[in-house]
């Protein structure tokens, strides 16, 4: 199928970073802690990826993406629990499932609030972004298993590298057949002008619906390896500032390119937990300076994204 | 039969009346020109037509069908393209593209084959491909196929707004001001290309234009406007000779 022999480069690159990361892990080479946060890396990759394709190719501003990312994570820490989940086979359908769920709360709340524009699209996304966070610090309330404000605990630790390297790559994939499918055509389109794009007859309601569901599903499979790498969830891990990082990654990587969300991904994770090790433990507050220094600074010298060139 | 038939069209934004009450045909294969000063509410009528404002009253009929109730984004495929005052290009996207993605409007294919690439899909694409490059070659775009648009000198990418609106094989063109910020010289190129592709698509072209020249040398019915109204409509013989179009034009007392 040609699904298959067009994605031949991806699956041999990904194949290698595989081996390279297992031989790394199996003859600990690395730390634990390192092999967490390298796994950390591609759930990001993941995530960002989804708010890439809203705001970078369709050019809808979110700020709320970290809410679809959590709403993944509780959504998938859940049905493990009432499934009573241990085992990686069982966890892909949770997986889809959790991801689903999260693609269409994007879906059904993006019918009113995608009618908007710019800024004020982006204050009712981050609206909603704080809804589910009070949502989740409340929400032993409505089953105790949630845990609220004290947190989700003993959630099984399923994801590991294969389960990473193998949805990473199968979702690159597709997304990338998105893009460069008729649909990613019009979402582009629609980023440069959205009248023009009705004029051509683009239903621009829909493709921006669909932009945006596919966009979450994705922040809700990163969501849901997120919850079983690190078995516990707290609401404050998927507050607005977890949303800008989302933001930070997709402007650093460059709007509207995967390779660079990619790159970015990396980086970040990098950066932040190269900091944790490099700074002393009492400055380790710092990274939070740091941040957004280095925001400031992308913005006044690559506007467009460090890895894309400047347009 | 008449291509557009337009009765008693009526828009308001606060107290202005932007159109007030316009009505007026256009026969198959027939050329109107729309002329009136600044602010008369030509582009309005327009945007009327094509639905990005909804009329406070009135009614549009396409072809004996009434369009007035339907979303935008369904008329380019009743067949009504149009272009646009300040050029509203995908800038960012290539030349191909933008032709490409109005063409893929129509003969699509689902998501299922956009994401396993099925056969239909490579078909359609191929299909979209070959369609816009027929009208790159005809607006003599040939070359800058993976040029992004916003590469384009003004001219060009008045063209190629063009060939976006013909790619969607319209029964009707609506064309808003093709000339503005055009020299003389290539004013005279338009008129020649406006003429080729009334031929070639058997079009029924409404025109809006502030160049006299032009929008005579073209129409075989022109519609005059000022403050949202009619004042006249005739040939361009008529319309030049007409003493309430040179006042509205030139102010009373060279009337």
């Amino acid at each position: 199928m040609n699904f298959f022999v067009e994605a031949r480069t991806q699956i041999l690159v990904s194949l290698g970073v595989y081996i390279i990361l297992k031989i790394l892990f199996a003859f600990h080479f690395v730390s634990e802690y390192i092999e967490q946060i390298t796994i950390y890396s591609f759930i990001v990759i993941i995530a960002s990826l989804g708010l890439n394709v809203i705001y970078g190719y369709t050019g809808q501003f979110s700020l709320g993406h970290a809410a679809f990312y959590g709403i993944g994570a509780y959504a998938s820490a859940y049905f493990s629990r009432i499934f009573g989940i241990e085992h990686v086979y069982s966890f892909l359908p949770v997986l889809l499932l959790s991801g689903a769920i999260a693609g269409l709360t994007g879906y059904l709340i993006g019918i009113p609030i995608l009618r908007l524009r710019d800024d004020f699209l982006a204050i009712a996304t981050l609206g909603f972004g704080t809804l589910v966070r009070v949502f989740f610090d409340n929400s032993d309330r409505f089953a105790e298993v949630l845990g609220g404000s004290r947190g989700f605990v003993g959630i099984p630790r399923i994801t590991n590298l294969e389960t990473v390297c193998f949805v990473t790559l199968f979702l690159i994939i597709i997304t990338r057949n998105m893009i460069s499918s008729r649909y990613g055509l019009f979402w582009r389109c629609i980023k440069e002008d959205e009248t023009a794009s009705m004029s051509i007859g683009i239903d621009t309601a829909k493709m921006k619906l669909m932009a945006f569901a596919y966009g979450c599903f994705l922040a809700g499979i990163g969501g849901a390896l997120y919850a079983h790498l690190y078995t516990f969830l707290h609401p404050s891990n998927f507050d607005v500032l977890k949303s800008i990082d989302f933001l930070i990654i997709v402007i650093l990587g460059g709007m509207g390119s995967i390779m660079g969300t990619i790159y970015a991904g990396i980086i970040w994770v990098g950066f932040i937990e190269g900091l944790r090790i490099i700074l002393p433990a009492a400055m380790l507050d710092l990274r939070w300076v740091f941040i957004p220094l280095l925001l400031i600074a992308l913005m006044m010298w690559r506007p467009y994204g460090l890895i894309t060139k400047g347009r | 039969m008449n291509a557009i038939e337009i009765e008693g069209l009526r828009k308001g934004f606060g107290g202005v009346k932007a159109v007030d009450g316009i009505s007026f045909h256009v026969g198959e294969g027939e050329t109107l020109g729309i002329i009136g000063p600044n602010g008369a509410g030509k582009t309005t009528v327009f945007n009327l037509i094509t639905r990005f404002y909804v009329p406070d009253s009135g009614r549009i009929m396409f072809f004996e069908k009434d369009i007035s109730h339907l979303p935008s984004y369904k008329l380019p495929r009743l067949g009504i393209g149009r272009t646009f005052q300040n050029l509203r290009l995908f800038q960012n996207l290539t030349v191909m593209e933008n032709i490409t993605s109005a063409v893929l409007c129509e003969q699509g294919y689902n998501v299922f084959s956009g994401i396993f690439r099925t056969e239909g899909y490579l078909l359609a694409e191929a299909k979209a491909r070959q369609e816009a490059q027929r009208l790159i070659d005809f607006f003599q775009l040939t070359g800058r196929e993976k040029d992004p648009a916003r590469n384009l000198p003004y001219g060009e990418q008045r063209k190629l707004e063009l060939a976006r609106a013909l790619s969607l094989r319209p029964r009707l063109l609506l064309i808003d001001e093709p000339g503005a910020g055009m020299n003389p010289r290539e004013i005279q190129d338009l008129v020649t290309t406006i003429r080729e592709i009334r031929e070639r698509f058997s079009l029924t072209i409404i025109i809006i234009e502030h160049q006299m020249g032009l929008v005579m040398n073209i129409s075989e019915r022109i519609v005059v406007m000022d403050f949202g109204e009619k004042i006249m409509e005739g040939t361009p013989g008529e319309v030049k000779k007409d003493k309430r179009v040179i006042e509205a034009y030139l102010g009373e007392e060279f009337a």
